[in-house]
């Protein structure tokens, strides 16, 4: 098959479907040393989809998958979308107050988990009224894993490409994680316009040591599968010695990463590993610094390095073509296809090229919008202006050139990424400001050379209390995902305000 | 339990396990299949370990035979103590 002659669809299970039939024996997925096979995958798919069907789960219904990256998450995946119903992806650093709102916020009427993460979901399910019923791998009181199974019972799919697909929740400006609405449509579209410059190929072999719960590691699953290659599932990127030995030994051609993981390896030596077989390297979730990305360039100088761009609400928004990368190496590109976007001023005004503003996409991959969203709220997302299409304003602030080539300059908000994950300041202070003893919190960014940006607290105490930074820090571990914990707390005797009371963030030091 | 896995063990709980119901891990128990430490973690611990017993931790030695478990910390810490890891 032509990886150039490749459009997956109607659905975005139907490539991996087709794919089943067509290479059986072929590796799908190898996890530490067991590869394991399409027809292998498939039975445990029919295993998982037949459970969840025979106990009522169909169309429209929401399954949260809390489950570390392996072969149940992505079977998983793939038996949800073959019932018509929506997956709602959780990592394994989800702790229980996260995973009983979004059980909550969703209506999920199913969870699917292992028993290693027994103390989140135990928690949370003892929090959720109307619990969902429980599929866990390992030792639990739920239902265990399904087994896998040659035969599917006939249920019924997707009805309509406009139908949801998935909802990943991601930290917003109000602080209280949102769930993006993702349809069959917009997943096909974002995957038709990456596939057009990332060219993925059935003889690719994928390494992902990436969250596949989040959208840059799911869209390699989707993917890689769609297309009828191997991906390599990871968990080693806290052990890039490992990560090394392993990609040369699986002989990875295709490794994405984000900043922190491509600071980690360019520490230790990569001419010790056989990384021949390596064709692409891929950055995105945070912008990789210019000296980081001139020593992948002499280090790895047979791979094609794509420095990219994106957000949850629309998977990608732009790539900057490889054959720009040692010419502008700071830029994320012009865009991708099939979309169109432009800068805009604080009055909404479109800008020319040479200016700098607002980056706002638009196009067929953009999402309708969040998950229960109230009506009439100011939202990011909005429809059209053309039908299947909506419009993405990214609060993200770019400069472009005479030529339109995209340099990201910072936020319109207070977000910033720490180890290339989102870090929004409220959702830190709110978690903090539970603690008994804490009057008010301000959190921050600080420089840091292995995060690239630190999580800083600055923390008032009520009268008489007495808390320490560890007991601090400890709370926000046990509450947040551990990239949103403070590195640092202060403790101050007050916090710089607006006149009008409002907490002036950018006066923290 | 041997002073190795005890310190070792007192450093993850009071740096890393956290909540209500966090459950200690046992000797064996996998750091990373438990999430008791991510990829920043396992850096913090590597530098615990270089500061308490005063030897460095080479790139190389960053895998998880020598750091996924309390009892492959104590292997690996004994056998660079002996000067044999």
């Amino acid at each position: 098959m032509s990886a150039l002659a490749f459009l997956p669809g109607p659905f975005v299970h139907s490539a991996f479907d087709a794919r089943c039939l067509e290479v059986p024996d072929k590796t799908a997925v190898i996890v530490a040393d067991r590869d394991v096979s399409y027809r292998e995958l498939n039975e445990r798919v029919n295993g998982v989809a037949n459970a969840l069907h025979a106990a009522g789960i169909g169309p429209g219904d929401r399954v949260v998958l809390l489950l570390d990256s392996g072969v149940d998450y992505v079977a998983g995946l793939h038996a949800v979308w073959r019932l018509g119903a929506v997956v709602v992806p959780l990592g394994p650093q989800t702790k229980a107050a996260k995973l009983a709102h979004v059980l909550a916020d969703t209506g999920a009427r199913a969870l699917l988990t292992q028993a290693s993460l027994a103390t989140a979901w135990a928690a949370a399910l003892a929090d959720t009224p109307q619990a969902p019923l429980v599929w866990a791998q390992g030792d639990t009181d739920a239902q265990p894993w399904p087994q896998p199974t040659t035969t599917a019972t006939a249920h019924a799919g997707p009805a309509n490409p406009g139908d949801l697909a998935a909802l990943i929740y991601t930290s917003g400006t109000t602080g209280v994680p949102k769930g993006v609405m993702l349809n069959h449509a917009n997943m096909l579209a974002a995957w038709r316009a990456v596939q057009a410059y990332l060219h993925l190929r059935p003889d690719d072999v994928i390494g992902l040591a990436l969250p596949p719960t989040f959208s840059y590691g799911l869209y390699h699953v989707l993917m890689g599968l769609g297309i009828g290659a191997t991906l390599v599932l990871e968990n080693t990127a806290a052990f890039p010695m490992r990560l090394l030995q392993r990609l040369a030994a699986q002989r990875v051609t295709v490794f994405p990463g984000v900043p922190a993981l491509w600071a980690s390896l360019l520490a230790l030596d990569l001419s010790a590993h056989n990384l021949s077989a390596l064709r692409l390297i891929t950055n995105a979730a945070a912008a990789l610094p210019a000296a980081h990305t001139a020593q992948l360039r002499e280090r790895l100088p047979h791979a094609r390095l794509l420095l990219m761009y994106g957000l949850t609400e629309c998977m990608r928004a732009s790539y900057l073509p490889h054959e720009e990368v040692d010419t502008r190496p700071e830029s994320v590109g012009r865009g991708i296809p099939h979309q169109e976007h432009w800068l805009e001023d604080e009055s909404g005004q479109r800008l020319p090229h040479g200016s700098t503003g607002e980056l706002v996409v638009c196009g067929a991959h953009v999402s309708a919008g969040y998950w229960n969203a109230p009506a009439g709220q100011p939202s990011r997302l909005s429809p059209g202006p053309r039908p299947g299409e909506n419009t993405l304003r990214t609060g993200d602030v770019f400069r472009s050139d005479a030529d339109g080539w995209l340099y990201c300059v910072g936020r319109t908000d207070d977000m910033f990424k720490s180890r290339g994950e989102k870090v929004y300041p409220l959702e830190v202070e709110h978690a903090i400001c539970e603690l008994p003893g804490v009057r008010e919190a301000a959190v921050t960014s600080t420089p840091d050379e292995r995060l690239g940006l630190a999580v800083k607290a600055f923390v008032r105490l009520r009268e008489g209390a007495t808390l320490s930074e560890r007991e601090i820090i400890r709370h926000c571990l046990a509450r947040l995902e551990s990239w949103m914990a403070p590195k640092t707390v202060a403790f101050v005797d007050e916090l710089p305000l607006t006149e009008s009371g409002k907490l002036r963030r950018r006066d923290l030091a | 339990m041997s002073t190795i896995k005890a310190d070792v063990r007192r450093y993850i709980e009071e740096n890393f396990l956290l909540g209500a119901g966090a459950v200690s891990p046992g000797d064996d128990d996998s750091f990373l299949e438990h999430q008791v430490l991510d990829s920043t973690g396992f850096l913090e611990l590597v530098a615990h370990l270089e500061e308490t017993y005063g030897f460095k931790i080479g790139d190389d030695e960053m895998v998880p035979e020598n750091l996924d478990s309390l009892n492959a910390i104590e292997a690996f810490v004994q056998r660079k103590q002996q000067g044999v890891a």
